[in-house]
């Protein structure tokens, strides 16, 4: 599989978050082709493309852009989901640092195919440099004429603002970003309806991650064979692999979809400390573990699913023997409990209690009958929760369970003092 | 997320909004402007950000400000400051450590990180040193796994951390020193840094041009270019005119 590197292309090069550089690297050509399009050739061209969503979801991009309803009478909107916090994800933070303009120009271009005037780029609060960048891109578009009442001279009206966060996991479900962003606390809303009718201020609003949207000005100068001439039919593209742990270089691989752990070890120049791989996500914290028999499986959307995970963010989290898998479990299930906003009991109760019996496990107080107690309280969450958030609570315990049934034995076994 | 106590205590003192200048006004009003009309309420994140970076964290006058501006009651806008993790309902410390130790940090030496600047501050979570200089958090995913394990100060990345090199780097901020993140701005104030947040940009040439880079972050591309791979090319025309058909190089 070769290195595909396309939102990660300009990483590196002269500071490639001026305007003037990102216009020397073909910068703003596809707005400008895009205008001289028919708002629905351009998103016939993205559904065309199969973008499926690259916050985690997976959804066709270009499927979310088709639902906006028409001749409605009511103001459209494009919210950028840039609050990036699933663990393990690094991809849009890096991005919007890097490559602004990238992003910027497929909002503007979202925003002329779904006819909407207006934009919302919501980035999580702790990424200032991201929101320091973006909100200097967004100025020198509007300087540049791409963005503002007559874009590019066309009688496009766009205008787009930059909106910090404040530190919470759950803005990244798309409509407690709505609720978020409308000041409100983020929580979930009951879908249907789908933001697609009523999304912001209850007006169709399209919802789409950083990494979708900066693949949009890629897709329409290079069209939708294009990114298709990569990856498997079904979930295609190119699709940056954020490695992290026990390796050599961790880092952004960019590379088609469907490209195995195996391949991106061997780039990433293999385990770190000389030991076995033991496990590791495929897609963050929310998509359940793979282990080593999951080396081969080529890491797309269906592929993965086939597998028995997700393909989420592709965060790939390495750890290795040295690691307890017990441990690990425990810190992510303390994230959920934190990050759980209280609407529904199964996750806000769900996430409390799980974490009170992996930490009784881990402290060696546990019962022999704590581990089916811990997929009893998994199967009452998984698909009882209002959101996603409890699901992806779910996955790193059924997993683990799944795979390392036997280091949850051990440490239910050896009562407290036996070893250290 | 809620913590209840705080919420409550927060009410029982009515809080002042006359405390806020002009200069704080117009700044509000800014940020509300950047929403449709009518849609005021969008601004009260930026804005509690604001009376943020002015008092150091959210007390009852911001509280009252925020309500008073945006036509709500202080109860609303209690709920949504309790809510997010960055709005702060004690005064911070010039500066906010913010160590990892989500479950991959924490097992890279997050966690060790953490243990030695807590003891060495003598303050846990959320707490502050009695000079007023640092504030300690333990933080959850920072999105900069791949420069595992991270602090920030002020939010900005302190990349690839070790518990010698975060001790230093507390030590340098304690002595009034400013040490460079390895990615992101050169830092300012905890006050500061929250009124760009709000929304206000820190018009610093080195902050706006401060490199974001590193092996990481770049080494898919370099390492493309080294075996002579990419993407299939395609034309770009200049004139936004439809560009030839893509011609596959591979």
């Amino acid at each position: 599989m070769p290195l595909t590197p396309v939102l990660t292309k300009r990483f590196g090069t002269n500071q490639p978050w001026k305007i003037a550089n990102y216009e020397g690297l073909d910068g703003y050509a596809a707005l400008r082709k895009a205008l001289t399009m028919q708002p629905n050739e351009v998103i016939s061209v993205v559904k065309d493309a199969t973008v499926r969503g690259r916050g985690g979801a997976g959804f066709p991009a270009g499927m979310k852009w088709q639902f906006i309803p028409q001749g409605d009478g009511k103001p459209h909107y494009v919210v950028v989901n840039a609050d990036e916090s699933e663990p393990g994800t690094c991809r849009d933070v890096p991005l919007m640092m890097n490559d602004p303009h990238s992003v910027l120009e497929g909002v503007i271009i979202a925003c002329y195919a779904v006819r909407a005037e207006h934009a919302f780029i919501y980035i999580r609060g702790e990424a200032v440099h991201a929101i320091r960048r973006m909100t200097r891109a967004v100025r020198e578009a509007y300087e540049r004429g791409y963005l503002g009442k007559d874009v590019l001279g066309r009688g496009v009206a766009v205008d787009v603002t930059v909106h910090g966060g404040a530190g919470a996991y759950i803005c990244g479900e798309e409509t407690a970003l709505l609720d978020s962003l409308e000041g409100k606390r983020g929580q979930p809303r009951l879908k249907p309806p789908f933001p697609a009718t009523n999304g912001l201020y209850d007006s169709p609003t399209v919802v789409n991650n950083v990494g979708s949207l900066a693949s949009v000005p890629y897709i329409v100068l290079g069209g939708a064979d294009w990114f298709r001439a990569m990856g498997p039919e079904g979930s295609p593209g190119p699709n940056v692999y954020q490695l992290s742990g026990r390796i050599v270089q961790p880092g952004q691989y960019e590379a088609p979809m469907g490209t195995t752990l195996r391949e991106l070890l061997a780039l990433a120049g293999g385990m770190s400390r000389g030991k076995e791989l033991k496990f590791w996500t495929p897609g963050g914290a929310s998509t359940p573990l793979f282990t080593r028999q999951h080396l081969d499986v080529p890491l797309d959307f269906d592929s993965v699913v086939k597998a028995g995970s997700i393909n989420g963010t592709s965060a790939i989290m390495v750890f290795d023997e040295d690691d307890s898998v017990v441990h690990a479990v425990w810190k992510w299930t303390k994230f959920y409990e934190h990050e759980s906003c209280g609407k529904c009991t199964p996750c806000r109760e769900g996430t409390y209690w799980a974490a009170q019996i992996l930490e009784r496990i881990l402290t060696r107080r546990g019962r022999p009958e704590d581990i089916d107690t811990l997929l009893d309280l998994g199967d009452n969450i998984l698909g009882r929760a209002f959101c996603a958030l409890g699901d992806g609570a779910v996955s790193p315990i059924a997993s683990s369970i799944e795979y390392f049934r036997d280091e949850y034995e051990a440490l239910v076994r050896e009562p407290v003092g036996a070893t250290a | 997320m809620t913590n209840f106590r705080t919420a409550v205590m927060q009410l029982e003192r009515p809080g002042d909004p006359s405390v806020f200048g002009q200069d704080v006004r117009s700044a509000a009003a800014e940020l509300v402007a950047r929403y449709p009309a009518g849609q005021q309420r969008s601004a009260l994140l930026p804005m509690l950000h604001l009376v943020q970076s002015e008092q150091g964290h959210v007390s009852p006058d911001g509280i009252a400000f925020c309500a008073d501006f945006l036509g709500l009651t202080k109860a609303q806008v209690v709920a949504v400051v309790t809510f997010y993790t960055m709005f702060k309902r004690r005064p911070t410390g010039e500066y906010l450590v913010s160590v990892c130790t989500n479950t991959l940090c924490a097992l890279m030496g997050g966690d060790e990180i953490y243990q030695s600047l807590s003891k060495t501050l003598g303050v846990g979570t959320d707490e502050t040193t009695p000079d007023g200089m640092i504030t300690l958090e333990h933080a959850e995913c920072l999105a900069a796994c791949d420069y595992a394990p991270v602090v920030t100060v002020n939010y900005e990345f302190f990349d690839n951390q070790g518990v010698e090199s975060a001790e230093q780097l507390v030590a340098a901020l304690r002595r009034g020193e400013r040490p460079l993140p390895t990615r992101g701005a050169p830092l300012c104030s905890f006050k500061e840094i929250e009124r760009q947040i709000a929304g206000f940009l820190d018009e610093r040439p080195e902050s706006l041009d401060a490199e974001a880079t590193g092996t990481p972050t770049e080494i898919g591309v370099r390492l493309a270019i080294e075996r002579g791979e990419g993407a299939p090319s395609y034309a770009v025309s200049r004139d936004g005119e439809p560009a030839d058909p893509p011609e596959d190089k591979r």
